[in-house]
């Protein structure tokens, strides 16, 4: 019985394929950008989880203050040094430490020179392991940096390329860093972080030889004794480091981090800047919902005599007002479907396109049917609601003055 | 002069009916004091020069409108008790409305018109689409049921436009000017159909009309002037027109 209803609001809508379309706009566009926005961005916070979670739940980051974003490249005044590790080392509940650090340097081969990110890395495996080099980063060729290398380095995935240089990097050729030799002595795979693919590792102790920084870390890596509460830890190592460093509490210089709170961090920046993209996608969906309306009260006026006869042949007041809100609603649903499937492919677009930048799988577009369901319901909602003031205008209608209406 | 029948009850009565519409401080007394009933299986003309107040009172005995004074009865329900939505119900019941301008939904096919009314009934899906058939069939469109209202004739509109007046079998078919907008011949046809009923089916037949020929086919002419009922005319034979 309820499809004897769609049938004249679904004719109007066909007969009147352009305002059709006009009014499908509005609602296509708004629902497109939310639900290709959540998807990014469940996405998005999806790959960084896995990216934290590979740093283990059992470690703690301790910085100069600042970030983690700009540990390393600290020009200020604080730094932490390899005093600081062995005071992490000694506090109670912490298994081992181990330090690294990084900065831009001058890198030249094949009488090309490009600037890139150095990293002073741990050469002991137990530590490499510990700063997550290898849960990162699998070796391509070569092998990995080693106790007592001097002078070698491992580089990313982007130095196989000739376009580097102009010239393919080999096994055991030597490149210059800073104006110094260097033994090409291993190289990545491909990690799908361009920062990461294109940075080159050397041994710590070179590192801060190389570039005059004595004892100094960009951030030490913590892991707890099996059955520490992290947190606790954290408090303990937070108190330690107060004393040796002679801060008082609340002014301290230095930042302690477990990788679920940075990931909580991540997540917050994420969630915030989507929630006002999203924000923005409500307006366009708002925009979309008057247009309904006001597409709803043109047909109104239009099919006033149509609304006459449909009185005269026996419709009541329900009948009328189930027809409009039917037809409005139809426009929030079609406008809903088609977003959701251009917003899919946007999103799968973004991911395409993420893809071929910084290697697959890194972002993968987050669907779920509570998602689509959801915004389906909600454009329907929107179509409905807006359909409900000249549904209302129709359906009170008198059948006389109705019928003399063109 | 034929009298009328006081051994049936009327399907419509009107009692002291009048219509006023306020045009700013102008009072407009359209209708002034109407009484008049309607006997079942009657052939009724309502017949006056336009700002007679014909439409009005057609709007009165189609129950689409209700009087600023006195009384409305469809069978025995005073129309003044009955909710908006009663009068929806009854008048897709047992009123078959017709009009001058035809009044087909554009964007639906001959066929989807015919069985609109019926929507709002709940009648039966198979039931209805036999039933819309059959009178498609029998206003002689058979062949033109999924015709959208732009691809017939004025003609052929009218038809399906009687067809769905008739889809809910009413008792009362209400035609205001039905061959207004025709030419003599497609017009003869819904004459012909409208006695048809009327002689084969028993119906009601209320005309608003100026047409002579179709005034000729009444038993009894309704004379409106003013507002006012001037003149009733009872015809004796009906099927043999009256030559003037």
């Amino acid at each position: 019985m309820y499809k004897d209803y769609f049938i004249l609001p679904w004719r109007e809508m066909k007969r009147r394929k352009l305002r059709s379309w006009l009014t499908l706009i509005g609602i296509i566009i708004g629902i497109a950008a939310i639900i290709s926005l959540i998807s990014l961005g469940e996405g998005l916070q999806n790959a960084l989880s896995k990216q934290f979670a590979m740093l283990g739940e059992d470690k703690l980051l301790i910085t100069a203050k600042g970030n983690i974003l700009t540990a390393g490249l600290s020009i200020d005044a604080i730094k932490i040094t390899e005093k600081d590790q062995e005071v992490i080392q000694k506090t109670p509940g912490i298994k081992k430490t181990a330090g690294m650090i990084y900065s831009t340097g001058r890198i030249e081969f094949n009488d090309h020179v490009r600037y890139f990110f150095i990293e002073g890395m741990p050469t002991d495996p137990e530590e490499r392991a510990l700063v997550g080099e290898t849960n990162f980063f699998h070796l391509l060729r070569g092998r990995p940096l080693q106790n007592n290398d001097n002078y070698k380095a491992v580089l990313g995935y982007e130095y196989t390329k000739e376009t580097m240089f102009e010239k393919e990097i080999s096994l055991g050729d030597k490149i210059k860093i800073n104006n110094k030799d260097f033994k090409v002595v291993g190289f990545w795979e491909r990690t799908g972080s361009p920062q990461d693919d294109s940075a080159i590792m050397i041994p710590l102790e070179t590192y801060q030889d190389l570039f005059n920084k004595p004892k100094e870390l960009g951030m030490i890596f913590a892991q707890t004794a099996p059955g520490e509460d992290p947190l606790k830890v954290a408090e303990k190592v937070e108190k330690t480091l107060r004393k040796s460093r002679k801060v008082k509490e609340g002014k301290e210089d230095f930042t302690i981090q477990t990788p679920n709170q940075l990931a909580q961090t991540f997540e917050t920046i994420i969630t915030m800047v989507e929630a006002v993209l999203i924000g923005i996608a409500s307006i366009s969906l708002l925009v979309g919902g008057i247009g309904i309306m006001n597409t709803m009260y043109t047909a109104v006026l239009q099919r006033t005599k149509e609304i006459g006869i449909l009185k005269a042949i026996g419709a009541k007041k329900v009948h009328i007002l189930t027809l409009f809100l039917i037809e409005s609603g139809l426009y929030g649903l079609g406008g809903g479907i088609i977003g959701i499937i251009i917003g899919i492919g946007f999103a799968k677009l973004v991911e395409f396109i993420f893809s071929l930048m910084v290697g697959p799988s890194f972002l993968a577009v987050e669907l779920n049917w509570w998602l689509v369901g959801g915004t389906l319901l909600f454009s329907f909602l929107v179509g409905c609601l807006s359909g409900v003031a000249p549904a209302r205008r129709a359906s009170k209608l008198n059948p006389v003055d109705a019928l003399r209406g063109e | 002069m034929k009298t009328k029948k006081p051994s049936q009850k009327p399907v419509i009565t009107l009692s002291n009916v009048w219509k006023t519409y306020h045009m700013g401080d102008v009072e407009l007394n359209v209708l002034k004091g109407i009484s008049l009933e309607i006997y079942p299986k009657e052939f009724v003309a309502i017949v006056g020069p336009s700002g007679s107040g014909k439409s009005t009172m057609m709007n009165m005995v189609g129950i689409l409108d209700v009087p600023t004074k006195g009384q409305i009865f469809l069978e025995d329900q005073d129309i003044a008790k009955t909710t908006e939505s009663q009068l929806a119900q009854m008048r897709g019941k047992k009123i078959g409305f017709v009009f001058q301008q035809f009044n087909l939904i554009p964007t639906l096919t001959a066929l989807e018109n015919v069985i609109l009314p019926t929507i709002f009934q709940n009648l039966p899906e198979k039931i209805r689409q036999e039933r819309a058939q059959k009178l498609l069939m029998q206003v002689g469109l058979g062949e033109r049921l999924h015709h959208r209202p732009t691809e017939l004739s004025g003609g052929q509109q009218q038809r399906v436009a009687i067809a769905r007046a008739l889809i809910n079998d009413p008792e009362i078919i209400l035609a205001d000017e039905p061959t207004g907008n025709l030419d003599s011949v497609s017009g003869q046809h819904i004459i012909d159909l409208l006695v048809k009923l009327h002689k084969d089916e028993n119906k009601t037949i209320i005309l608003v009309t100026h047409n002579e020929e179709l005034i000729n086919y009444c038993e009894r002419v309704i004379h409106l002037k003013d507002g006012q009922i001037f003149k009733t005319e009872y015809v004796k034979n009906l099927h043999v027109p009256s030559k003037k």
